[in-house]
């Protein structure tokens, strides 16, 4: 396994105006819901990594909305086998390749590896095989698509779900405020490995995205990708407002953009001004039922989370590079 | 040229992988499996098998990576046993409706609980259905041929379905038995190298394991079915060029002492070889007992078993498994059900023997043959029972 900085020598970043790739992976057509954020976070890093790629897909909305046979809206080799065992599918499809390449069974082809699942098939039911994974150091690229519950079988809660939200099986009532939990810190497990490269994304920052998977893809060993992926139907929101959602999240503090390269912390966008989180919250019907207090304890909670991870980032830069 | 050694058949399982020359392993450990995966990764370690061998978190994993490593085309090994084999069957299903050609050894463990690491078919009937080729060894030697046999099944590209080689754990996979070894140039002979049919791969890029919509999920039930009973001809077809090869021809039930039998037990697994020794005695006392071995559990020979036994009197069917609530055990069940619509069909009577470790010995059969005739003349109201049970 080497570093991730010496896999990023001369890599060259994508920018708005110049170099954005063309390719498809993600082929148009398929049946995301309209404003789908997930399936918009999955386009913008299939298209930084490109065409070189076996994707191993977890069970759950982008599996069935994209492979309804005998359609596909895979450009690329895709497998999808079930729900919590993504990472180690991809874990045997690497292994393969590096078996038959030093065989000389195949050329040396240099693909990117990429296992993709949702919240609930990473950080519940597929959180064993992802350890398993990232602990054994294959070369490969796990994607999160973190839309804070299980859409797909009808917005249950999962532990990626925020404190506070309104799913089916976390309904505010009596007793209940809806999520009782606060959400699972996925991207400092995944770093807790010692893995080269941890990054977080937004859509609503599709360069910042892509760049993040392009650099995740250039690792030579585990790389993780947490991107926030807005669920309109999920979140009782919108279809308009998936972009916007996955903006203020990130403007607000609540989803920091960062990066984590050989276990330096890196803060990718400093939010300076933070928006209060009740802009955030307000345009989710999953949190129309919180009352001012519940807020506070949020935004409380958004406060402190921020002040760790500017504590994780001083930690973890060599003095010399600090200001 | 093949040489004869004495070999844990654990051992001999695993050198058998190696000289598959397999890519990729993926394993976890369990008893009484461990010792194939030790040696494997031994073998690895040692530069011997050029395989990447991946200790997996989890048998979920182990079967899961298995299937990645198959579906970018690698030749792919593991070995589990009871408990873990339950945790994998999620991922069982999947491996034969992606028609993907892993081979795995399943050292025959009882399954929890109360929790035993001994020997018994709890996990094999727990393997039933899901789609998955099975053979069943009875000694070692099997137990090492039958690895080989497996790939050449698994990866013609008329079958293209994971197969199950099982041995029982501890009575044939932890003794040392003289066992017969090829040198490499003949499982060359025998086994040519894997070439998929399709493979995950970006030049030509696939969709493998879509969504089955209602319009299409039955239908591809329906051709898995059809593809593992047209597998039959070529998992015979194996075994001929098996015996051209190595002078040792097996078939998908074999027959012991059957000519004017008629009293039949039927086995399957290492029992079978203290059977014949029970039916060798009984027939030196005069009684026309006879006994069949399956060796082929999935496709089950229903035919091979209609044509043995639909002139004889009474069968007895050894079960090493009990399915709870059910009306006797599982082999019986499916013998019952091959014999039922043949006229003058025999008396059917299921022994439950041998559950987790307890020994079935020579006596238990002579007992079981004896008391099928007494059997037969009572009114029964239940068809089956545990022997060598403390009440």
């Amino acid at each position: 396994m080497g570093t991730a900085a010496e896999a990023f020598k001369g890599f060259k970043k994508y920018s708005l105006k110049k170099n954005l790739p063309m390719v498809e992976p993600l082929a148009p057509g398929h049946r995301a819901c309209q404003g789908c954020g997930e399936v918009l976070a999955l386009r913008q890093v299939m298209k930084a990594i490109g065409e070189n790629v076996i994707v191993s897909s977890a069970t759950g909305c982008m599996e069935i909305v994209t492979s309804p046979w005998p359609q596909t809206a895979w450009r690329v080799p895709w497998l999808h086998v079930a729900f919590e065992n993504a990472a180690a599918v991809a874990s045997g499809v690497e292994a393969a390749y590096k078996a038959m390449t030093r065989k000389g069974k195949i050329e040396d082809t240099n693909t990117t590896f990429l296992a993709v699942a949702g919240d609930g098939g990473t950080a519940d039911i597929g959180l064993q095989a992802l350890s398993g994974a990232l602990e054994r150091g294959h070369n490969f690229v796990y994607l999160c698509l973190d839309n804070e519950a299980y859409m797909n079988t009808g917005v249950q809660r999962s532990s990626s779900t925020p404190y506070g939200a309104m799913t089916t099986t976390s309904p505010p009532g009596k007793l209940s405020r809806g999520q009782e939990t606060w959400k699972k810190d996925l991207p400092a497990i995944a770093a807790a490995h010692r893995i080269p490269y941890v990054a977080t994304g937004s859509p609503a920052f599709p360069v910042d995205l892509m760049n993040k998977a392009k650099k995740a893809s250039l690792v030579k060993g585990p790389a993780y990708l947490h991107v926030y992926s807005p669920c309109c139907t999920g979140w009782r929101m919108a279809p308009d407002l998936s972009v916007e959602s996955a903006r203020l999240v990130v403007e607000t503090r609540v989803f920091p953009l960062y990066e984590v390269i050989d276990g330096q912390w890196i803060l990718s966008r400093d939010i300076k001004k933070p928006k209060p989180v009740e802009d955030y919250l307000k345009p989710q019907r999953r949190f129309s039922h919180l009352t001012a207090e519940d807020i506070k304890i949020i935004q409380e909670r958004v406060d402190a989370n921020w002040e760790r991870l500017m504590k994780l980032i001083a930690a973890t830069t060599p003095e010399d590079k600090t200001e | 040229m093949a040489k004869r050694i004495g070999v844990e058949v654990s051992i001999a399982v695993a050198d058998a992988a190696k000289q598959c020359n397999v890519d990729v392993i993926a394993a976890y450990p369990i008893t009484p499996q461990t010792h194939i995966v030790e040696h494997l990764s031994e073998l690895v370690a040692d530069g011997e098998l050029d395989a990447e061998f991946i200790p997996v978190e989890s048998e979920h994993s182990a079967m899961s990576t298995c299937i990645g490593a198959s579906a970018a085309g690698a030749r792919t090994f593991t070995a589990t046993s009871s408990q873990g084999l339950a945790l994998m069957v999620e991922i069982l299903y999947i491996a034969s409706a992606l028609r993907l050609p892993v081979v795995m050894s399943m050292v025959n463990r009882a399954l929890s609980g109360p929790i035993s690491i001994w020997n018994d078919h709890c996990d094999i009937m727990l393997a039933r259905d899901t789609g998955w080729i099975q053979t069943v060894a009875e000694n070692g030697q099997e137990a090492y041929d039958l690895i080989f046999h497996a790939y050449r099944v698994a990866e013609d590209h008329r079958v293209l379905l994971p197969v199950i080689v099982n041995l029982d754990g501890f009575t044939l996979s932890h003794v040392i038995e003289p066992i017969e070894y090829f040198d490499q140039a003949q499982v060359d002979g025998y086994l040519k190298p894997y070439a998929p049919a399709l493979r995950l791969d970006p030049k030509h890029p696939i969709t493998m394991g879509p969504v089955g919509m209602p319009e299409v999920y039955t239908e591809a039930r329906k051709v898995q079915e059809e593809t593992i009973k047209a597998a039959r001809p070529v998992i015979e077809e194996a075994w001929q060029a098996f015996g051209d090869q190595f002078g040792r021809y097996y078939r998908p039930l074999e027959s012991y002492r059957m000519d004017d039998a008629e009293t039949v037990l039927v086995t399957m697994g290492s029992i079978g070889e203290t059977a014949m020794t029970a039916v060798d005695e009984m027939r030196s006392m005069g009684k026309k007992v006879g006994l069949l071995r399956i060796r082929l559990f999935r496709p089950f020979p229903v035919e091979e078993l209609r044509q043995a036994l639909k002139d004889v009197k009474r069968v007895g069917v050894i079960d090493r498994a009990l399915p709870f609530g059910a009306s006797g055990g599982p082999v019986a069940a499916e013998v019952r059900s091959a014999l039922y619509h043949e006229v003058g069909r025999p008396f059917i009577y299921n022994f439950i023997a041998g559950l987790g470790g307890r020994d079935v010995t020579v006596e238990n059969f002579e007992e079981m043959a004896s008391e099928l005739e007494s059997l037969e003349k009572s009114e029964l109201t239940e068809f089956y029972k545990i022997i060598n049970v403390r009440e």
